[in-house]
């Protein structure tokens, strides 16, 4: 039975809902709920069957399926309500929520804090305009696995992938388990955009040929595809007339980048960012609203669940936090800005005085990739506050550094901290 | 003896270091490019017996879904994949499956039991 | 079926094909619709701009300028029974610079002739209060209050249920051989499935319609040109241009627009390719390009970066001149019954503006019959009215709460986007003129439309579909046979290795 008002709401229960959710109630809120629009738990993961998951957080290499009922079954020992298969229609900036579902009927509801925990959509065909004809047999990668691994369904028995994103390559590998022939990975980009792990135990174990700075010219057949032209392109991204080839195939699968999914947070106020997509966020994983707080795939498209996790655990504190005290921001902001080689850093904005409480976490993705030691550095104009090294940057994995404690000081005499990443030169 | 240069991308972490072995009489003498110490365990691996955790699904009858998905709890011998895969394809399981449920024990002979990643309930407590 | 007689059988069920099935459903006749696709509406009819047009574009004196005013006159009587989404809400067609401005006088000249009325031409600075996001360069447009937008589909199967209800028999996957003939007397049609006999054959297949009517050796001369234009369609979340925009058209075309619809997206498009080929729909490189430059002209703050879907469709163009020999004009429309043959309702090159026309070819089509001494007697039953169906995502959440409560389905979203219900889909499932495809759901519903584009519902959608027709969801398709989404279960083995 639902109540009226919970302390926390989370929609969403991927990843970062699970954790959001379970973090809110060790934290204190007394009454949690999350709504999730699939028939259970666990959002993405449970069509993600291959391993890879928890070796950050959990120590431990799991299966998407495997990693989400952990937190399934904490979730479930700490009675937080759940409404399942059932959609979040509406919310609000003072945080009512609607939703509706077979089972509850349309529900109004309203919550002291609210954790936005959508996830992301996959790019579509549409949005990179790929010419030709419309016949079935185009999917997404994440419909693929969808029919694939939950419902048991081939969707096609010759396959081109466009796109070298994780789902892309982690697809290549399990179609090929299951019989069908993955004829050839394109990548438009000059550089791999998902993780080089995948490349070698997706696509190099299975021969499985990838093409860089190559495209989808056009989709050919009526009813159902009958081939793709494919073709190269220059550095000014623009086919190079020639290099066309004709590969017959009866499904084009597309990896072609993930886009978080705000579409609520929009309707309830919620600014967001251009570059990421998702909401500004501080350091709290609050957004510009009050008592509206975002995590996981929503806020920016994460490389790793694992950090999806923290994520989730860190909102699910404040969010916490905010329903049982309400607790206002300081006001004494700081700023984080994209410098070199940087596209985007979350959190957006740091209070002066969290960095009193705990070290403060900044995740970024590089514009660029650099096959070479970079240092990672947070700059106060020329003032160097903190850096990190590493062996080197790509724009499919994320980048993280910490601001420690001890940088309290330099962080108070600024109103703007710029992160780039910048080669190591000389070591 | 002679000796060799192979470049590997080790997988056992998602960082995928990029290393550079040197390889005398198919033993790796010196790795470079490692960030840890997995990475020389990687390559010794790679040189004499390849591994791979094995992620796939299993037929469920009178489920919630009509699939399981299962997984090596170890990694197995590369050239043994296709081989399990073929196995596992002549599965079928009875719903309910509880996640850790054994689906082969010690499969194909390699001492590694094929695990299920989730429950799968049976059909009507389902909903 | 194929041993009755049928009084008058309809070759193509586009919106021409669905309005004359309609009107003719009025009167005691056996009617059989034919259509060669999986659904209705599958050319040119659901590939457009959208616009029901005022009719100041037509050449004066063609049957076209008639057909479109009569046709324009007759959309708000035509929505109110048929409950399709129509909003006469004017159109604009947007001057840029000194030299185009010149032009709209002729425009509104050309459309006074037609009979069209409540055209005014206003200044740039109008324009612009009116819809701000316009070129900042615009001298001026010509504003026709009679211009509309609807829903090109919509209107198609609402006028086909319609007719089924009224006692039409609506035949798809159903494609026109041949004529029967007896001496030059048509007796009825061969098809793919079986021979179907009929006093009256319409023809209104549409891109086919030369190709049908040589067969019954007619205008041997006569030919479609398809004229493909291609469209980009915006995130109605992302950008809103709130009117139907025209460019001062050319000789050849009314222009590339910037459109809004009755579902709240942009549109841009169309531009205007003369191919062969007509199936070929594909979306071109160089056809996108060129109607981004045209939208441009008109919104130079539109970005692609909002654009959700691509699509393109072909005009039937045909090549026949004027009836009245005092125009020139030689792509005009032909509605005739011939003399050569008998039996015959003859439509041809039935292009834009033939959604706005359909209504009154419908009662030309009517008329010709009268006219060649059919007795049509009224059916006292007939009812012109079709109910519109629940649509979750236009209704006030009490309507929503009240309805879910009634039926449970309609709490199920299956498109997150655009709000389609579980409900939604099975009741058009089992409509009158029922969905049995992917895309046959996504046009009446208007699911797998907004920024996912099936992402989501796609799985779902197979999973209802196969479960309310009672079959595998290998034999789901997008379109029809052919299509189909999924080719083996996962761990069936590939049939060559087997």
């Amino acid at each position: 039975m639902l109540k009226e008002k919970y302390d926390v709401i989370v929609i969403g229960a991927g990843p970062a809902g699970l954790a959001a959710a379970i973090e809110a109630k060790k934290t204190g809120a007394q009454d949690v709920l999350v709504i999730e629009r699939a028939q259970e738990l666990g959002g993405i993961l449970q069509q993600c069957i291959h391993n890879g998951f928890g070796l950050q957080i959990l120590k431990r290499d799991l299966p998407g399926p495997a990693y989400a009922q952990r937190f399934i079954d904490e979730l479930a020992g700490l009675h937080i309500d759940t409404l399942l298969d059932a959609m979040a229609l509406n919310v609000t900036s003072g945080r009512h929520v609607s939703a509706t579902s077979r089972w509850s009927g349309f529900v109004d509801l309203d919550t002291r804090a609210l954790v936005l925990a959508m996830g992301c959509r996959e790019r579509t065909r549409a949005q990179i305009a790929l010419p030709g004809t419309r016949p079935a047999g185009v999917f997404t990668a994440g419909t693929a696995q969808r029919f694939v691994n939950i419902e048991g369904y081939m969707p096609g028995k010759r396959f081109v992938i466009l796109g070298s994103g994780d789902i892309g390559m982690i697809m290549a590998r399990r179609l090929t388990f299951e019989g069908a022939k993955v004829e050839r990975v394109l990548e438009i980009m000059p550089f791999l955009t998902g993780l080089t792990r995948n490349y070698v135990q997706c696509l190099m174990d299975y021969d499985i040929p990838l093409q860089l700075r190559h495209t989808v010219k056009r989709i050919i057949g009526n009813d159902r595809v009958e081939a793709i032209e494919s073709v190269q392109i220059d550095e000014q991204r623009q086919p190079i007339p020639g290099t066309e080839e004709i590969i017959p195939c009866d499904t084009l699968l597309l990896s072609v980048g993930l886009i978080p999914e705000n579409e609520l947070s929009r309707k309830a106020g919620v600014s967001l960012d251009p570059v990421t997509g998702g909401p500004f966020v501080d350091e709290k994983m609050q957004t510009n609203v009050p008592g509206i707080f975002a995590a996981g795939n929503v806020v920016h498209v994460y490389d790793l669940v694992d950090w999806v996790t923290q994520a989730g655990w860190l909102c699910g504190r404040n969010a916490a936090e905010y329903a049982i005290s309400e607790r206002k921001r300081h006001g004494r902001r700081v700023k984080m800005k994209a410098g070199d080689n940087v596209r985007y850093i979350v959190p957006h904005t740091l209070d002066k005085e969290s960095l009193a409480e705990s070290v403060q976490r900044l995740q970024m993705r590089v514009t660029l990739p650099i096959e070479e030691p970079v240092w990672v550095e947070v700059m106060n104009g020329e003032e160097r506050v903190t850096r990190k090294a590493e062996l080197y940057v790509r724009p499919g994995e994320m980048v993280n550094i910490d601001i420690p404690q001890s940088a309290y000081d330099a962080v108070q005499r600024a109103s703007e901290l710029s992160v780039r990443v910048i080669k190591r030169q000389g070591g | 003896m002679a000796q060799e240069h192979r470049k590997f991308i080790c997988i056992t972490c998602p960082q995928g270091c990029a290393l550079d072995a040197t390889i005398e009489g198919g033993t790796a003498v010196k790795i470079e490019g490692n960030t840890c110490k997995r990475g020389v365990d990687y390559v010794a691996g790679e040189l004499k017996d390849p591994r791979r955790m094995v992620t796939t699904t299993v037929r469920v009858k009178g489920g919630v879904h009509p699939l399981a998905p299962v997984y090596t709890e170890s990694p197995i011998p590369k050239p043994r994949i296709f081989d399990l895969l073929a196995e596992i394809r002549t599965i079928e399981l009875t719903a309910p499956v509880k996640f850790g449920d054994i689906v082969i024990k010690n499969a194909l002979g390699t001492g590694i039991d094929v695990v299920a990643s989730r429950s799968i309930a049976a059909k009507s407590e389902g909903s | 079926m194929a041993n009755t007689k049928h009084d008058v059988i309809i070759i193509g069920a586009g919106v021409v094909g669905c309005m004359v099935a309609r009107l003719l459903s009025r009167f005691k006749l056996d009617v059989l619709l034919i259509e060669k696709d999986s659904d209705i509406g599958m050319g040119a009819s659901s590939a457009n701009t959208a616009i029901v047009h005022a009719g100041y574009d037509p050449k004066p004196g063609t049957l076209k300028a008639e057909m479109n005013v009569a046709g324009n006159r007759m959309y708000d009587q035509l929505a109110g029974e048929l409950n399709f989404p129509f909003e006469r809400r004017g159109d604009y067609v947007v001057a840029i610079g000194a030299e185009e401005f010149v032009k709209l006088e002729g425009l509104r000249q050309q459309g006074l002739e037609n009979g069209v009325p409540g055209m005014v031409i206003i200044d740039g600075a109008d324009v612009r209060r009116r819809e701000p996001n316009i070129n900042p360069d615009v001298s001026g447009a010509l504003w026709a209050s009679t211009g509309g937008i609807c829903d090109p589909f919509a209107v198609a199967v609402a006028a086909a249920e319609n007719a089924v209800v009224n006692g039409v028999t609506l035949l798809t996957d159903t494609a026109f051989q041949d004529f029967i003939m007896e001496g030059t007397r048509i007796v009825g049609v061969r098809t793919n499935r079986g021979d179907f006999r009929s006093r009256w054959v319409v023809n209104s297949a549409g891109l086919y319609s030369d190709v049908v009517m040589h067969k019954a050796g007619l205008r041997p001369e006569f030919k479609i040109t398809p004229r493909k234009g291609e469209y980009y369609v915006f995130d109605k979340a992302e950008i809103t241009i709130n009117n139907v925009l025209f460019p001062v058209p050319s000789a050849t075309s009314k222009g590339i627009l910037v459109t809004t619809t009755v579902h709240g997206n942009t549109i841009i498009g169309p531009n205007a390719l003369e191919i062969e080929d007509k199936e070929d729909r594909s979306i071109t490189r160089v056809g996108m390009d060129e109607i981004w430059q045209g939208a441009l002209s008109l919104i130079p703050s539109l970005s692609l970066r909002y654009s959700i879907a691509e699509f393109a469709g072909l005009r039937p163009g045909g090549n026949a001149p004027c009836a009245n020999p005092n125009v020139k004009y030689d792509k005009d429309f032909i509605i005739e019954i011939p003399k050569q043959v008998e039996g015959l309702v003859n439509l041809g090159g039935i292009e834009s503006p033939g959604l706005t026309s359909s209504p009154a070819i419908a009662v030309r089509v009517v008329e010709l019959l009268k006219d060649a001494g059919e007795k049509l007697e009224e059916k006292p039953e007939w009812n012109p009215i079709r109910r519109a169906r629940p649509r979750f995502r236009d209704m006030l959440p009490v309507e929503q709460k009240l309805l879910i409560e009634s039926h449970p389905s309609y709490g199920r979203i299956i498109c997150r986007c655009e709000n389609v219900t579980e409900g939604e889909i099975i009741a058009e499932i089992h409509a009158p003129v029922p969905a049995r495809t992917y895309d046959a759901v996504k046009r009446r519903t208007w699911l797998g439309t907004g920024r996912c584009q099936g992402g989501f519902d796609t799985a779902r959608v197979v999973e209802i579909l196969a479960r309310e027709l009672g079959v595998s969801p290998l034999e789901v398709s997008k379109k029809g046979k052919g299509s189909e989404f999924l080719v083996r279960p996962t761990k069936e083995k590939e049939a060559e290795q087997c």
